[in-house]
């Protein structure tokens, strides 16, 4: 029995935040931001020079084949951070879809640039109707002579603007009930993309119509109906973890502010009400980070308690980090209300990561579903 | 990290549950636990109960085995406790000596105290309580005022305690008194031992919103305590019985209580119609369900590094500070889901005839909201995690 961090990882952890704190300070994320690209090219180099993009990425395609724990772990400082770009998308949950469903050569194309840095995956996922079911996709794969044709339009897809590659989901199979992966360069004839403007200045998001898209045989992933349930799967363990550390974050800066903020003539942290609301985020975040490391591990490691342990994770950590941004947000008063104050991007975000991979009533029927009731 | 147990400790966890199965008394002791009107066979039969446990070894598992303990490695301690949980073991009447007056004398206690209490309260001959509250001294528990001044050799204790659970059955107090009334209030409190035989006590028992006479007024009126029953030195009582009060909040405890008591509200919730569909399958509720087990599964995995926490010998931080808050919260949260679960059915008494469970729930709602107030209320923990686990400013 061992429910806690190897010293590789409490290393990893260690480093990303101090990494990130020199790299990736407030200041450089608003520069971020402010940019339309979304991303720092300087900021994904220096990441890709500490291996970061191939963490889960196994190491005959130049990865370093850890699991997702660890990459729950760096995520963690990611959204301590509020760090913006492609990386979590690509690094997470794309790596892990090409990883588990890829052939050789689809890996040798994009798993291998990618885990060096010099390719991006976004994922092409829900469409105008916003469900993740199989059956809400309007977007089909049909088969043709040379593999098969993809037709339909993606909505909120994470720096499409950028990507090198798209996993799309497409409705496949008898009566198209299923969804398929493929896997469609960004550069194929038949993609658009048209950018959408997103309230969390720290993400990009696009539209992209797939119009007559030859997808070959392999560019199918392998895996069904599973492998789509797995992608989603690292897509909610990337997105909770990401907002464990933004929660922390958001709790970090109230409880200084709180210490050197005076009315009354003294620190609003003396008065009880302050108090009462940062222990509350303590409360909910520190149970919340467990169910997320003990979600990042069952996902590798217990695949039949993985569903649920994902949905669970999902819907608390999301939870809890809304419930923190807007405590920590009320504990600032009025300046926590500004433009110029930081806390407003993690606040955003903290409400975009609600919503992306299900949003907490989603995965809460999920866990009634699988817990038989 | 690795979730799974060696097979030695899975051996002790069958040994552990076989030995139980054989030998939880058929005598409707289960369940009596959270009921504390507690009458002189009940009492002799939980006496007798406890002895087995500690014959069998099962008993003081932390307590160093100088004591009698039984020494075990945290993993083991976890596995014994579910088990005892898991199989629903009568409570163990001696807990309060072996879960916080024991700690404090294997820690604080002379070579004598130790010789002369620890073996009674593995034994189940000495029952203890615990004289901490007053009735001007709840949450700010260090303004307490009962005297106990110094005449030769013996305190002479004067004033009142209050919420004593057990007082009415207990032989032996843990207590804390004043024995400097000019000291700051922290500074001015001696721990001490006092021996409810004593003259000069009187025990009133208060009943509990539940009906139960669980809990007590203590009142002292010149009650003669000899010196050597004091823990520590004098006036550093606050220091001594700070240590098991934080173990007393913040226990590690297992979460297989809080597992059982979800399992059981799934039953209801699938057992109970409700426009003509089981309640388990309306949306709404449904949703609630599916949070509070979310909470309960959290819980449990909170503890779990606790525990990885312990056995790597590291403190665990800010996480432990929030135990009490957050478990004593969740299992009042369950119950409360199951009275509103149980419609026009929460309105009856326990011992209505109609009553559903035999009045489980509506006992299980005040009884939960009562650990929720005791040893330090939700709004005192708060403080205790702003001001000690996040290094806020004092209010006061």
């Amino acid at each position: 029995m061992d429910f806690g961090l190897t010293e590789e990882q409490e290393q990893l952890r260690e480093s990303a935040r101090h990494f990130l704190a020199g790299e990736c300070p407030a200041a450089k994320m608003r520069e971020i931001a402010a940019d339309a690209a979304g991303f720092s090219p300087e900021l994904e180099r220096k990441i890709a020079q500490l291996g970061w993009p191939g963490l889960i990425v196994p190491e005959q395609f130049g990865g370093a084949g850890l699991g997702m724990l660890d990459m729950a772990v760096l995520l963690e400082e990611c959204g301590y951070a509020a760090m913006p770009g492609p990386f979590l998308f690509s690094a997470a949950i794309a790596a892990y879809a090409l990883a588990a469903g890829g052939g050789e050569e689809l890996k040798t194309r994009w798993l291998r640039p990618l885990a060096a840095g010099a390719a991006a995956g976004a994922l092409a996922m829900v469409e105008a109707n916003d469900g993740l079911a199989p059956s809400d996709f309007a977007t089909a794969a049909r088969t043709a002579p040379s593999g098969a044709v993809i037709n339909g339009v993606k909505m909120f897809v994470p720096y499409a603007q950028s990507a090198s590659f798209f996993v799309v989901a497409a409705r496949t199979g008898a009566g198209g009930r299923e969804a398929g992966l493929f896997v469609v360069p960004a550069d194929a004839p038949g993609v658009k993309v048209r950018p959408l403007k997103a309230l969390d200045l720290t993400r990009r998001f696009a539209i992209v119509e797939f119009d007559g898209v030859l997808a070959p045989p392999e560019s199918q992933l392998q895996g069904a109906a599973d492998l789509y349930e797995r992608v989603l799967g690292a897509g909610a363990i990337a997105i909770a973890a990401d907002s464990i550390g933004g929660a922390q974050r958001v709790l970090d800066m109230a409880v200084e502010y709180a210490k050197v903020r005076e009315q009354f003539g003294k620190p609003i942290g003396s008065f009880q009400a302050i108090k009462h609301a940062a222990a509350e985020i303590v409360a909910d975040l520190e149970p919340a980070r467990a169910l997320t490391w003990y979600a990042a591990y069952a996902f590798d490691a217990l695949p039949r308690e993985a569903a649920r342990a994902v949905a669970m994770a999902k819907a608390r950590a999301c939870d809890v980090y809304s419930r923190a941004a807007d405590k920590a947000v009320l504990m600032h008063g009025g300046i926590g209300f500004t433009w110029d104050h930081d806390i407003h991007f993690w606040f955003k975000r903290s409400r975009m990561n609600e919503s992306l991979f299900g949003a907490p009533p989603f995965h809460r029927e999920r866990v009634a579903a699988l817990g038989g009731y | 990290m690795d979730l799974n147990y060696t097979p030695d400790e899975e051996a002790f966890r069958r040994q552990v549950r076989n030995w139980l199965d054989e030998n939880i008394p058929d005598s409707g002791l289960r369940g009596v636990d959270r009921n504390a009107d507690r009458d002189k066979s009940t009492l002799e039969k939980m006496k007798a109960w406890q002895r087995r446990v500690h014959q069998a070894g099962y008993l003081a598992l932390s307590w160093p085995k100088a004591y009698g303990g039984q020494a075990m490695d945290p993993v083991r301690q976890s596995i014994a406790n579910e088990e005892m949980v898991r199989t629903r073991a009568p409570a163990l009447i001696g807990a309060m000596g072996i879960s916080m007056v024991g700690p404090t004398l294997i820690a604080w206690g002379d070579d004598e105290q130790k010789a002369r209490y620890l073996p009674k309260i593995l034994a189940a001959e000495e029952i203890w309580c615990q004289g901490y509250s007053e009735p001007g001294s709840g949450s700010d528990l260090a303004s307490l005022r009962t005297r106990a001044e110094i005449e030769g050799d013996e305190f002479v204790v004067n004033g009142q305690k209050v919420w004593t659970s057990n007082a009415h059955f207990a032989d032996m107090m843990f207590c804390l008194v004043r024995t400097d009334p000019d000291a700051p209030k922290h500074r001015g409190i001696s721990y001490i031992l006092i021996d409810m035989k004593s003259p000069g006590i009187t025990v009133k028992p208060l009943v509990q919103m539940t009906g139960d006479r669980g809990f007590n007024e203590v009142f002292f009126d010149n009650v003669h305590v000899p010196r050597r029953n004091l823990v520590g030195k004098l006036n550093e009582g606050w220091m001594v019985a700070n240590a098991t009060l934080f173990h007393e909040r913040n226990m590690l405890g297992s979460t297989t209580t809080t597992q059982m008591l979800f399992n059981r509200l799934k039953a209801l919730a699938a057992g109970t119609m409700r426009s003509g569909r089981p309640l388990s399958e309306d949306p709404v509720f449904r949703q609630r369900l599916a949070d509070l087990e979310i909470r309960v599964e959290a819980m449990k995995y909170h503890m779990l590094r606790q525990l990885t926490d312990s056995i790597r010998g590291r403190n665990p931080g800010l996480g432990a500070w929030v135990n009490k808050l957050v478990g004593t919260e969740l299992n009042h949260d369950l119950a409360t889901a199951a009275m509103e679960a149980m419609g026009d059915y929460a309105l009856l008494a326990r011992d209505d005839g109609h009553a559903l469970d035999r009045g489980f729930w509506p006992y299980e709602w005040m009884f939960t909201l009562g650990l929720v107030i005791g040893g330090g209320t939700s709004h005192i923990q708060k403080n205790i995690i702003a001001e000690r686990g996040l290094k806020l400013p004092k209010s006061r």
